[in-house]
């Protein structure tokens, strides 16, 4: 799945270039949990969460992470945003919740991370 | 293996303890130097990880502390030493879940007791040394093939 | 958030939940889903009757679904909990459960399962 069709389903407002949106997202993972999400990663994952700070972006750009998407309306600083973009890694914003955003997803037929 | 590089690379990062505005900046740059001689991808984010997780255990447990690391044309040796609590029961703190992060940590989304767990799931050798009062060393090497 | 009203035991069975403490208090009904590892984003944002799903295991989840009027807590990735935190959770009548899916996945089939 693209990361367009991605912002679409979720109706996000997306922090990006927009040819960073060609990007094939192939799992997800839901989690606050950073070292979950360093243990659960899979390559060209996106991350679902509800937390914004810049150390977010690093965990997602160490475990190899293609995309972040934040939950329930919340706007990262602009550290964040400064860091995502350094780091080549688009944000999504949804209004959506954890949960409706992860079904929304898994509906339209993305898997979740594989366990290693 | 054709790594770029024809001798040892070592570098050297200042860990503050409390800093989490900064928290995986050494890492990265220890990640981006591997990228840049030419090592897998894929050990590359094992190397990362591992490193990650121990620069965090430093901000969130320690005083300050130091991220050390040579890299020779087959392994990368990285050690992580500060000055902090020390760990009494390194066994305990080794079991997966086990975590005494404060309430502040958790609600940033550490604490998950996996730290530890994901350093020696990464690495070829793990080692740790500890003592109370005084601090806590970790060394791991990752092989490149 | 939302979705359809739904027992808890037709929950458990459906996704193969393993349930660990509270196995008598499977009648009562569900009235949507929030995850979150975050203690505070769930007494800020959970409802009445929801159900949990996390991968957070400190003791406080029990605090934390206590006082929320959880219908039940979903400990995903196969976390193994303390004795203490089931010990809690049995004595506060807290039905806690457990899979080996991700709470990605745990969401999207939850998300068909309660709109269909
Ligand atoms: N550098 C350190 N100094 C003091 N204590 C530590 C250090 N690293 C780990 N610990 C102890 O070991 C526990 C487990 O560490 P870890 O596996 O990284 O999980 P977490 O950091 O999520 O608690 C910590 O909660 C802490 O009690
Ligand atoms: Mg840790």
């Amino acid at each position: 799945m693209t990361l367009k069709e991605i912002a679409e389903i979720l109706e996000a407002e997306v922090i990006a270039d927009s040819d960073e949106l060609d990007v094939l997202i192939k799992n997800a993972c839901s989690a606050d949990m950073m070292s979950a999400v360093l243990y659960y990663h899979t390559p060209d994952s996106l991350l679902i969460t509800g937390l914004t700070q810049p150390h977010v972006i690093r965990t997602a750009e160490i475990a190899g992470i293609k995309s972040i998407v934040f939950v329930l309306d919340k706007k990262p600083g602009v550290e964040t945003i400064e860091l995502a973009k350094l780091k080549k890694i688009p944000i999504l914003c949804t209004r959506f919740c954890m949960y409706t955003a992860s079904g929304k997803l898994y509906e339209a037929g993305l898997p979740g991370c594989l366990f290693k | 293996m054709d790594l770029n590089i024809n001798e040892i690379i070592e570098g050297s990062f200042q860990i503050i303890g409390g800093n989490f505005a900064n928290a995986g900046e050494a890492s990265m740059q220890m990640k981006s130097k591997l990228m840049e001689i030419g090592v897998h991808e894929a050990i590359v984010r094992r190397a990362a990880i591992a490193t990650f997780e121990a620069e965090m255990n430093v901000i969130i447990y320690a005083a300050a502390g130091r991220l050390h690391y040579y890299i020779s044309p087959d392994k990368i040796t990285i050690k992580i030493d500060d000055m902090g609590p020390g760990i009494e029961n390194i066994e305990l703190a080794m079991q997966e879940g086990y975590s005494t992060a404060p309430d502040w940590v958790r609600e940033m989304g550490w604490g998950a007791g996996m730290g530890l767990p994901n350093m020696k799931k990464n690495s070829d050798e793990f080692k740790i040394d500890s003592v109370v009062g005084e601090g806590t060393t970790i060394q791991m090497i990752i092989n490149f093939s | 958030m939302r979705g359809a009203a739904m027992k808890l035991n037709k929950i458990v069975e459906d996704l193969s939940l393993e349930v660990k403490t509270g196995k008598n208090n499977l009648q009562g009904n569900v009235t949507g889903v929030y995850i979150s590892d975050l203690l505070s984003d769930v007494m800020a944002n959970s409802k009445e009757g929801n159900l949990w799903i996390t991968l957070q295991t400190h003791l406080n989840i029990v605090a934390v679904a206590g006082l929320k009027n959880i219908a039940g807590i979903i400990i995903v990735g196969n976390r193994q909990l303390q004795e203490d935190v089931l010990q809690k959770a049995e004595a506060e009548k807290i039905t806690v459960m457990s899979t080996p899916l991700p709470a990605f996945e745990v969401a999207g089939k939850l998300y068909q399962l309660l709109n269909q």
